[in-house]
């Protein structure tokens, strides 16, 4: 006799199987319209892929603690990507020993107006005081994120999808307004999208070219250390 | 992708995590472990058998790791059509405005640098 449907749903429901598969098949299925679209930026493989699973989650009315329980071994690479992050940088050592200063002077001023620009639009235009300070720490590394939101009394749970819609935003639009404004340096390019739009935005400098993921790499680093270190500080003035 | 590299970088990684949590920095641990690795590259002179290819592979792919997170955002799909306003206004122009102004910036000092020794 063979299994119904219904058996077959109950079983897949148990295992991890189904959503780390079925994460892995939108990935591919982003990467490939990207490719399809002459790697338009507006087709960025995440947004499609979240996008999709987002759909298939309602559809089959799966929540999002089911999903995740399968996703997390996808979600567990995000640490060791990040620890191998040292290579290109070291690759790029004599660069990067020649701008140290350039990297300080940038990195204040990116992680500066990343979080004051992102706060202060969203007061501007009406935000409640929790999406504000969940938002302030949109453009730091998730992990580094989320404990800054819980420090300040953001939710961290919503600044982890923030910083991800903030990554997407920084991937798709970041190379278009880097050429508006002329700035062709790749070094320049890749502390830009590194400061602005984390390891999505490294993932797309690391596209560009060698030293623009490079220079990503690092400013993302960076930069999470020195919002941790500042953004707490910033918000306490205020109250 | 070598067994070998991949041990190193978990290594690597759960030094980082010991090391932060030892001494109470404000870094998560993976961002620790870049710097561990990065010390251990320089330590070896770049010289650890098949972390290229392990690490190439991995950050060529580094975007997926980030859609479980992304995808966390059905959980907050109703607050987020409340104050779609105020959320648009922080990402879209204020995430282009900071990699435009931070680009410019550098760019702009790199020249005087440039020229100021050739």
């Amino acid at each position: 006799m063979t299994a119904s449907v219904g058996q077959l749903w109950v079983y897949l429901q148990t295992t991890p199987l189904l959503w780390l598969t079925v994460t892995l098949i939108a990935y591919q299925i982003g990467n490939g319209l990207f490719r399809l679209s002459n790697n338009n930026p507006l087709c960025n493989p995440v947004l499609i892929a979240v996008a999709g699973l987002v759909v298939l989650l309602r559809i089959s009315g799966t929540d999002y603690k089911t999903y995740f329980s399968g996703a997390q071994f996808v979600h567990f690479l995000l640490g060791p990507a990040t620890v191998a992050l040292a290579v290109p940088l070291y690759a790029q050592i004599r660069v990067v020993r020649r701008s140290l200063f350039l990297l300080a002077v940038s990195l204040v001023s990116g992680s500066a107006l990343a979080a004051a620009s992102g706060a202060g639009l969203a007061a501007l235009f009406g935000g409640t005081t929790p999406l504000i300070l969940s938002l302030a720490p949109k453009s730091v590394t998730s992990p580094i994120a989320m404990g800054i939101a819980d420090q300040i009394g953001g939710l961290p749970s919503l600044t982890a999808v923030l910083v991800i819609v903030t990554g997407i935003t920084g991937a798709t639009f970041g190379p278009w307004i880097l050429d508006r404004l002329k700035v062709s340096d790749p070094a320049a390019r890749g502390v830009a999208m590194g400061v602005a739009s984390h390891g999505i935005g490294t993932a797309r400098a690391m596209q560009m070219s060698p030293v623009s993921g490079a220079f990503a790499g690092l400013a993302m680093g960076l930069n999470g250390v020195l919002t941790a270190i500042l953004l707490p500080f910033v918000v306490s003035l205020f109250r | 992708m070598t067994v070998g590299a991949v041990t190193i970088l978990l290594v690597c990684q759960f030094a980082g995590e010991i090391l932060v949590r030892l001494f109470g920095w404000p870094v998560p641990g993976p961002v620790m472990g870049m710097g561990v690795l990065f010390l251990l590259l320089l330590a070896r002179g770049g010289n650890l058998p098949g972390m290229e290819d392990t690490a190439g592979g991995l950050l060529r792919n580094l975007s997926l790791a980030f859609i479980p997170a992304g995808v966390g955002i059905v959980t907050y799909l109703g607050l987020l059509t409340d104050q779609w306003l105020p959320v648009a206004a922080a990402v879209l122009p204020g995430t282009i405005l900071s990699i435009g102004v931070t680009g410019w910036i550098w760019q702009r000092l790199a020249r005087n640098r440039d020229e100021a020794a050739p």
